[in-house]
């Protein structure tokens, strides 16, 4: 089956600095696809360049089987995009963001005034529908963009960042809307900053760093492929010492970070036995997951 | 700069449903924008009218409070142009990221700077009509050409629309627009005619002021006002599309370097 979105050796420079550096990417019909990376790892970018909005300086990309950023107008006509920051427009009640937003595509209002209701009843913004939109909670101003994203019923779904910014129960809800936008067989490439989203959310995700593809999988073959599978964490003053005695007899890895040690362990027993003796320290025991896989590939360096 | 920044304009009428964008915000705050469209130029027309006016036995062979009737239709048609394409069309790029939400639609960067200038170009259209309405009941003019002043409204809208957009398209912030208004806007309210007459002026300056759009904004407008075909008219019509048309190919390729990032 032919890929709903495709790149190839895509590259794209800013003043010299390689943001995006010969990546490959492959997505699929009905696939939610993260793109995990640090802060400047090229995930916007790449987004752009997908939604033909800036052209590549080389490699090749297609969305919906059309090469953009050469045909990327009729593309965008079956494409959503919910961006990273808001930009729903202010003066309007939320109905209206819908109405003008739909025009865009080149909808009738009679047809776009026919799908309102329900794409607030999707949003859980049905009551608010007059509501003006400095009025709303960032959840809301959320859901109203993902709603906006949803007006001309697309087949694929860009978001960027989604839930930044959002509390537990609006990312709750965010997330419960994009799994059912999946199982009506929509595509989804979502960026994101958080490892549970993606763990919770993506059938497959790539991790970016410095515009290239690092590793790409489905959440577990990339805890499997890159990382033991226990970790204990740990703390206490006195950890950074008995890391440099200890940590090494009982993990295949240790990293130290501050007070905390964390131990990546392929069976963590004798680890966990020998920290019950130690008074001081306090341990953590738990499988490793996706952001220790996150941390290993791309360090614990902060990116600015 | 890369080639594709200088591709020619592609438009279509995708333009139209962004304009019908700024039209249902301009619809919701229609009473204190018509008054700001109204105010400044009656007062500044009304005050120098009668205060100037009883000092001026004539300017330009009418009345001095006539002769500053079509100078005040030009500047306030300017005025509303620049400030919709500066101040609002940098807030809907930049500070509200509107034109972002835009092109992630089937919509291109040429359809919304488009939409952006002739957006702008009504905004100078409905202040130049306000204006006018309120000569017509002055009696400050008296021809039915007067009515012509509504498409050169139009076209001057067109021009400092254009031109305001490049300034928005280079503009880091909100404060780069002072230098625009102090060096470009208020001296061509001094220097083309608008309050006096430009041949008052010392040569140098009248060779500038003939450069300027302004000029020929008002060389069309004083004559029609008193029932006058304007003498050169292709000439001035020519200079202001010229203006609106090489400001906007400029400010379109300034917008996609800009948006290019």
């Amino acid at each position: 089956m032919q890929p709903v979105i495709k790149a190839t050796g895509l590259q794209k420079s800013y003043g010299g600095n390689r943001v995006v550096d010969g990546l490959d990417l492959s997505i699929h019909k009905g696939e939610c696809f993260g793109l995990l990376g640090p802060n400047g790892a090229g995930k916007t970018t790449t987004l752009r360049i997908l939604l033909g909005l800036i052209a590549p300086d080389a490699g090749t990309a297609t969305l919906l089987d059309l090469p953009v950023p050469q045909a990327a107008r009729e593309a965008r006509i079956r494409v959503g995009v919910v961006p990273q920051m808001d930009n729903l427009d202010p003066d309007f009640t939320v109905a209206e963001n819908l109405l003008v937003y739909g025009r865009y595509f080149g909808m009738q209002d009679s047809e776009i005034e026919a799908r309102i209701p329900s794409l607030l009843e999707f949003a859980s913004l049905t009551n608010k529908r007059d509501a003006k939109v400095p009025t709303l909670s960032g959840g809301m101003k959320r859901r109203l963009t993902l709603a906006r994203a949803l007006v001309n019923d697309p087949d694929v779904i860009f978001l960027d960042e989604p839930t930044t910014g959002l509390d537990p129960q609006a990312r709750h809800l965010i997330w419960q809307r994009l799994r059912e936008l999946t199982q009506q067989g929509k595509t989804l490439l979502l960026t994101t900053h958080f490892m549970d989203e993606a763990e919770r959310l993506c059938h497959r995700l790539a991790v970016l760093d410095n515009g290239k593809l690092i590793s790409q999988g489905s959440p577990r073959e990339l805890i499997e492929q890159n990382i033991e599978p226990q970790v204990v964490e740990v703390f206490g003053e006195t950890s950074a010492q008995w890391a440099s005695e200890h940590a090494a007899k009982f993990s295949q890895r240790f990293e130290v970070s501050g007070e905390s040690v964390f131990c990546y362990v392929q069976d963590a027993q004798p680890l966990v036995a020998h920290l019950q003796a130690q008074s001081e320290l306090r341990y953590l025991h738990r499988p490793a997951n996706l952001e220790d896989v996150f941390l290993k590939l791309t360090g614990r360096e902060m990116r600015e | 700069m890369s080639a594709q920044y200088f591709a020619l304009p592609r438009l279509s009428l995708r333009f139209f449903p962004i304009w019908r964008r700024h039209w249902l915000v301009w619809k919701k705050i229609a009473a204190p924008s018509i008054l700001g469209h109204l105010a400044d130029p009656v007062i500044y027309m009304l005050g120098l009218g009668y205060g100037l006016g009883s000092l001026l036995p004539e300017m330009g062979g009418m009345s001095y409070m006539a002769f500053l009737a079509a100078g005040t239709v030009c500047y306030s048609t300017m005025n509303s142009a620049s400030f919709e394409a500066l101040y609002s069309g940098f807030a809907r790029m930049h500070e509200q990221r509107t034109w972002e939400a835009i092109l992630n639609t089937p919509v291109s960067l040429d359809d919304v700077v488009l939409s952006e200038i002739l957006w702008a170009a009504t905004k100078s259209l409905m202040s130049g009509a306000a204006v006018l309405v309120v000569i017509w009941i002055l009696g400050l003019s008296h021809s039915l050409m007067s009515l012509w002043m509504i498409p050169l409204a139009l076209l001057i809208g067109l021009a400092f629309a254009a031109i305001g957009l490049i300034m928005t398209a280079l503009a880091p912030a909100y404060d780069f627009f002072m230098y625009y208004f102090t060096l470009v806007v208020t001296p061509m309210m001094l220097l083309c005619g608008v309050f006096f007459p430009v041949s008052q002026l010392p040569q140098g300056l009248q060779i500038v002021a003939s450069a300027l759009p302004l000029t020929h904004a008002i060389e069309l407008a004083r004559p029609l006002m008193n029932g006058v075909i304007p003498p050169q008219a292709l000439l001035h019509i020519g200079v202001l599309l010229g203006y609106a048309l090489v400001a906007f190919y400029v400010a379109l390729v300034l917008f996609r370097r800009r948006l290019s990032r």
